[in-house]
């Protein structure tokens, strides 16, 4: 049963339109991840679905009630922020406590008690909770901000970049546990993010956003292999999908209209040439450690091709390239399906 | 362009020891990274480069000469910065072409020479542009131009990515590169971010706490990281460590890993029993049915090409990345084996990498 419904949302600024008839349906337990650059329009989406701008068109159904005019207070939603706001005279238990603490739960203290210390456990702080929240590490402080809004049980947690305050490594640990918590809790999520690690690793579906609008919506893997158009192709992958023009394969067979290749790294397929068969120059190797980038020269056009650590080819070796697998775009920049 | 030499370079905030006995060598035309955590000397390092700030002791030597004491101006080097401050008045032109200007060059030389950087850099087409209306790559372009245009014995910079999203990140990094082939430039370059300088350098300076733990190529640090420090600091996801209790004897391939022997690259030194880590990259982790080494699946993280899947095992977690297509799920119970010839072994302890068939010959700091 879908929990939160969007349908048609627009919301301009003065001129600019930030959300652009967006319709989402969100299914109970799902993890939607939003992904765009920075001005693509997820984070007013969020706030819109938060209560905290209110749309110019469309409506929003939360658990089948329409709260499309309701004040943030009276949705049934939580927020976590960028930056971890905690109230820095309470203690880790007390900043748990709180959002229970609200005379409209009326919750004995028994209750609230046991629900602290449940969530505390889940995101692992309780060995911190009689610490001041301010000595505590920027990712115990996160997690305390997440638990704060865990220790609700709302119908959707929003949340807006959570981690990326965070430094990569610490990231990378609460991103697999953010992942694990929202499934033992199998709660609904809408995550705003710039990340492609991020929206890959966490989501179930993946909506892309650009410039206000929603222009794909699907599953990691779906938006990897079968992008819709350049922009989704060149949202996920690192490094970035090579683009080339139809003419730098002639052997190539292309559907009709086709005009632009598009080739993730993994799919070129990459020998040493030694005669007339190369048809580029690699001018750049990068080893990051598991694997290689191989940064090749087609008479103008850059390309970047993956390669094993021991693939054997240098600076200025002479290569032939040949495409596995292509997505065909035409000169709009759509996808062309053969 | 000029070789760079640091030696037995120290600095000391009151009691604090920022930067240690550090001796180093950046050749003419290298792309140098020093890389470390916030905290570890590798800013201070660079801004006794430029002059920013004096050793406590030691010595700097630019292009063969001591430059140890010399002002900051008084260096033939140019300083990029994270916050890449512009001119907010002045055009693209007028930009690039200022420190020119402030040295008092003929004003056909420097119409000449801003034009030669932006055709480097590839920006022709902005010069006539108010700063203002640029992106931010192409802000970091200007600020870079600024920095060549002077034509200096070297570059530094602190951090000049810091404040761009990872993907863009990236992007520059290539660039930058890009831009260092063509140029050539001796080139210092400071980050916390171990894939810029894994991406860009051509030797790295892994800074902790005031001392340089290792000095080589990016390839050498990631194969052969020198401590566990290091190893911990390069890579993503990072090394996975498992902990066990076992003596090596000289030449010996395989260690005693909780009852099973784990085939290891041979030992070239001998270690009487004390607390061993041994060092997996997640690449080396194979899921295996067969082997001994049993865990369950905790996560599993898609991401294109590969995916990463991470286990809990008694040792602690370990994360494996494996093809994509590789069917894995939450809850499965797997094995999993190494690739042995891959493998580092660290003294707990002291955090030093063993000598062995694959470390020989590693730089120790």
């Amino acid at each position: 049963m879908a929990e939160v419904v969007l349908s048609g949302l627009s919301k301009s600024f003065g001129a600019t339109r930030a959300v652009d008839d967006v319709s989402i349906s969100i299914g109970d337990g799902e993890f939607i991840v939003l992904l765009g650059p920075t001005g693509a329009g997820k984070t007013t989406l969020l706030r819109l679905v938060a209560g905290l701008e209110q749309p110019d068109q469309g409506a929003i159904t939360i658990h089948g009630l329409d709260a499309t005019k309701a004040a943030p207070a009276e949705r049934d939603v939580a927020f976590v922020f960028q930056q971890y706001s905690l109230y820095p005279h309470l203690t880790v238990y007390e900043n748990l406590a709180f959002p229970l603490r609200s005379p409209i739960r009326g919750l004995s203290e028994a209750e609230i008690d046991s629900k602290v210390r449940e969530i505390a456990k889940l995101v692992r702080i309780d060995d911190k909770l009689q610490n001041q929240s301010t000595r505590l590490s920027g990712g115990q402080m996160q997690r305390v901000a997440i638990a704060r809004a865990l220790v609700r049980s709302p119908s959707i947690y929003l949340m807006d970049e959570p981690l990326s305050s965070l430094d990569a490594k610490l990231r990378g640990d609460l991103r697999i546990e953010l992942k694990r918590i929202q499934r033992d809790l199998g709660a609904t999520i809408l995550y705003v993010t710039h990340d492609q690690i991020e929206a890959m690793t966490l989501a179930t579906r993946i909506g892309v956003m650009d410039r206000g609008r929603l222009v794909q919506m699907g599953t990691p893997r779906d938006i990897y292999t079968d992008p819709v158009n350049m922009y989704v192709a060149s949202r996920l992958g690192m490094p970035a999908i090579n683009f080339v023009p139809l003419n730098r394969f002639p052997s190539m067979a292309a559907p009709r209209g086709a005009s632009v290749m598009g080739l993730r790294t993994e799919h070129l397929s990459i020998e040493k040439s030694n005669g007339a068969d190369g048809n580029g120059l690699v001018t750049w190797v990068e080893h990051l450690g598991d694997q290689n980038h191989l940064h090749i020269d087609m008479g103008g056009q850059d390309v970047v091709v993956l390669s094993p650590p021991d693939s054997g080819l240098e600076k200025g070796d002479k290569v032939h390239l040949t495409p596995l697998a292509p997505l065909f775009f035409d000169v709009d920049g759509q996808r062309v399906r053969g | 362009m000029a070789e760079i030499k640091v030696n037995n370079l120290q600095k000391n905030f009151g009691d604090f020891v920022a930067v240690k006995d550090s001796s180093f060598t950046v050749k003419d035309g290298d792309f140098f990274c020093l890389l470390g955590p916030s905290g570890c000397g590798k800013t201070t390092t660079l801004r006794m480069i430029a002059g920013l700030e004096l050793p406590t002791a030691g010595e700097i030597m630019l292009g063969g000469n001591n430059v140890t004491f010399n002002r900051a101006s008084e260096r033939d080097i140019a300083f990029v910065f994270q916050l890449f401050a512009l001119y907010p008045h002045m055009n693209v032109r007028e930009n690039i072409g200022f420190p020119l200007k402030c040295d008092g060059v003929a004003r056909d030389e420097i119409r000449r020479r801003v034009e030669e950087t932006a055709q480097i850099l590839r920006i022709t087409e902005l010069l006539n542009k108010p700063v203002s209306s640029l992106s931010g790559g192409d802000r970091q372009r200007v600020a870079l131009g600024r920095a060549i245009v002077r034509k200096p014995l070297a570059f530094l910079m602190d951090e000049p990515l810091g404040a761009l999203d990872s993907e863009f990140r990236h992007v520059m990094c290539g660039e930058l590169r890009a831009l260092h082939n063509r140029l050539k430039a001796t080139t210092v370059y400071v980050t916390h971010d171990q894939l810029e300088a894994m991406s860009m350098a051509d030797t790295i300076a892994v800074m902790n706490q005031g001392v340089i733990e290792q000095l080589a190529s990016p390839r050498e640090i990631y194969e052969r990281p020198a401590s566990l420090f290091v190893a911990d600091f390069i890579g993503s996801p990072a090394m996975n460590f498992l902990d066990t209790r076992a003596s090596l004897s000289l030449g010996s391939d395989s260690l005693m890993f909780d009852g099973v022997n784990v085939k290891i690259p041979s030992a070239r030194e001998a270690i009487i029993e004390s607390d061993l880590v041994l060092g997996v990259r997640p690449e080396h982790v194979k899921l295996d049915e067969s082997s001994a080494i049993r865990g369950e699946v905790f996560g599993v993280e898609y991401l294109g090409t590969t995916q990463v899947i991470t286990i809990t095992t008694k040792h602690g977690m370990v994360r494996a990345r494996v093809d994509a297509n590789r069917k894995a799920a939450i809850g499965d119970h797997v094995g999993l084996s190494f690739n042995s010839e891959k493998l580092s072994v660290f003294d707990k302890a002291s955090g030093r990498a063993l000598r062995s068939a694959l470390h020989e010959g590693a730089i120790h700091g």
